[in-house]
């Protein structure tokens, strides 16, 4: 928290967890897709659920999707934004067990077929986190530049991946690793201080036993 | 973030012999390792948004939920009126805080000050000053860092969350932030701008966070009005001379622990209150049929 998490953010109303936080989520699940969006189910869970209509919730997210911040003032219009620019939005009811009470599943599809699930939380303020992404666990605030690596639970991909951000000079500020099973799925999540260079992230893509690499950057599209 | 206590801020002011507004800067400067000019543009960045989000409130404004729009009009018409019981500067101090609170509900942009729901109280007290007592911009910043420094406080000692500390928290801080402001541009001094605060934030205590439907409306919006009153009428007394018989560090503890003791469904979750009314309980049926 800083002086202007107090007097701040300026933001579209009425809630900072149930507006603001939402457009915050839609616009990290955005950058996390990493294309143009072609069609996004919205699956509510908890408050978001029962109170997210009067709060605008549905709209926030929906605002985030299409790269809006929570300032934005054509929030209340993201519905026909979205229909103009061809995206098929549909909403429904999460079956997320013991959630965050103001959770949210997107599922995405990008024009050019990349998928993704992600779960995310408001947790109080404007505060995000997204809890996990392709139903691995995931847990960061979108405050970072972030990494998340899905591999083949195996040794070396630690190694793999952290000295090749020591060799471009970019330090971590937080790790997480994850795993599914024993030699199966694996997850690392790295909260970086420097965001990490376009090709690295397309190197580790091609490394063997890497799955999926997935990347939100706090640079402006 | 820096201070824990008000009392540090009050040393440092003693300390350093500069005013309590630029303290709070220095401590902005140094967490965000930003240059005076940064610091104190954005903060002026802020006060200006609220001015634009006072000046674009509509009278045609209604909520989703049909409950919150229009009041803010009302109190407008109100301040024309010549046999009024209140002078001026309230009057229009309640209109402001309507008509920001009820922006907020129909998803207008405002400035969380310290959150959403609380959003009326500070610039209502705030724009109602520069408005009639003609204080320039600079001026009003410097009594948002004020604000901001009580707030920063309450926020690392206590809570500003209403899930976390009931509406004590959100309405009761915002009153504390604003009370403190208005003493500052008033010529307070320190000990009088934090027992502004201290009296304001007694006098919202314990209340509860039960809003209507899960909904920022009811209560909230003329809670804002109450907040902002409220905060004027401390600081009076406060420039009166009276003082808080409880240190304000010690009143802002007492909301602490008054927080942790409030159940769950009087702390945001809409269980118990004003939203287990029977007539909330229709209004919210209602909704969920719409």
């Amino acid at each position: 928290m800083n002086l202007f998490d107090i007097v701040g953010p300026i933001m579209v109303g009425p809630s900072s967890s149930h507006t603001a936080g939402a457009v915050k989520i839609g616009y990290v699940a955005r950058k996390l897709l990493a294309e143009p969006i072609r069609k996004a189910e919205i699956l509510l869970y908890g408050s978001f659920l029962l109170t997210g209509k009067g709060h605008g919730t549905h709209l926030a997210l929906v605002a985030g999707l299409l790269g809006m911040k929570p300032d934005d003032t054509r929030i209340p219009h993201s519905l026909e934004l979205a229909e103009q620019q061809g995206i098929a939005i549909s909403f429904g009811e999460a079956d997320l067990r013991e959630a965050h009470p103001n959770s949210v599943l997107l599922v995405l599809t990008g024009i050019d077929g990349r998928e993704l699930r992600v779960v995310a939380e408001s947790i109080g303020g404007s505060r995000i986190n997204i809890a996990s992404i392709d139903d691995l666990s995931a847990n960061f605030s979108g405050d970072y530049p972030t990494l998340i690596v899905h591999n083949q639970d195996q040794p070396g991909h630690i190694a793999e991946v952290t000295s090749m951000l020591a060799h471009k000079s970019v330090n971590i500020a937080e790790m997480r690793l994850y795993r599914a099973s024993r030699g199966g799925n694996a997850v690392m999540v790295i909260e970086c201080d420097q965001e990490v260079p376009k090709e690295s992230i397309a190197w580790l893509r091609h490394l063997e036993g890497v799955h999926k690499v997935t990347y939100y950057s706090l640079e402006e599209e | 973030m820096g201070f824990h206590k008000l009392q540090e801020i009050a040393d440092w002011v003693q300390q350093k012999n500069l005013p309590f507004w630029k303290v709070v800067m220095q401590d902005d400067r140094q967490e965000r390792n930003v240059s005076e000019e940064e610091s104190f543009g954005m903060m002026r960045s802020m006060y200006q948004a609220m001015r634009e989000a006072d000046q674009s409130y509509s009278p045609e404004l209604r909520s989703a939920s049909g409950m919150a729009g229009g009041d803010g009009a009302r109190l407008e018409q109100f301040r024309r009126q010549e046999n009024r019981l209140i002078g001026d500067f309230l009057t229009e101090v309640m209109e402001k805080a309507v008509k920001m609170a009820e922006s907020n509900a129909c998803m207008k942009r405002i400035v969380a000050a310290p959150t959403a729901g609380s959003c009326g109280v500070i610039p209502a007290v705030l724009l109602t000053y520069e408005k009639q007592k003609e204080a320039g911009e600079d001026r009003m910043t410097e009594a948002l860092f004020v604000a901001a420094g009580i707030g920063e406080v309450i926020a690392a000692s206590a809570s500003i969350s209403g899930a976390e500390g009931g509406c004590q928290a959100e309405i009761g801080s915002a009153s504390a932030m604003a009370a403190g402001a208005v003493t500052y541009l008033e010529g307070g001094n320190t000990e009088e701008i934090l027992h502004a605060a201290a009296l304001a934030l007694k006098n919202m205590l314990g209340l509860t966070c039960d809003p209507v439907a899960g909904l920022v409306e009811v209560p909230c919006i003329k809670r804002n009005v109450s907040g902002a009153v409220n905060a004027v009428v401390s600081s009076q007394m406060a420039l009166a001379g009276i003082r808080s018989v409880i240190p304000p560090d010690e009143v802002i503890d007492s909301m602490r622990r008054i927080g942790k003791l409030l159940p769950g469904c009087l702390r945001e979750t809409s269980q118990d209150g004003l939203a287990a009314t029977p007539t909330a309980q229709k209004i919210g049926k209602q909704l969920s049929e719409k």
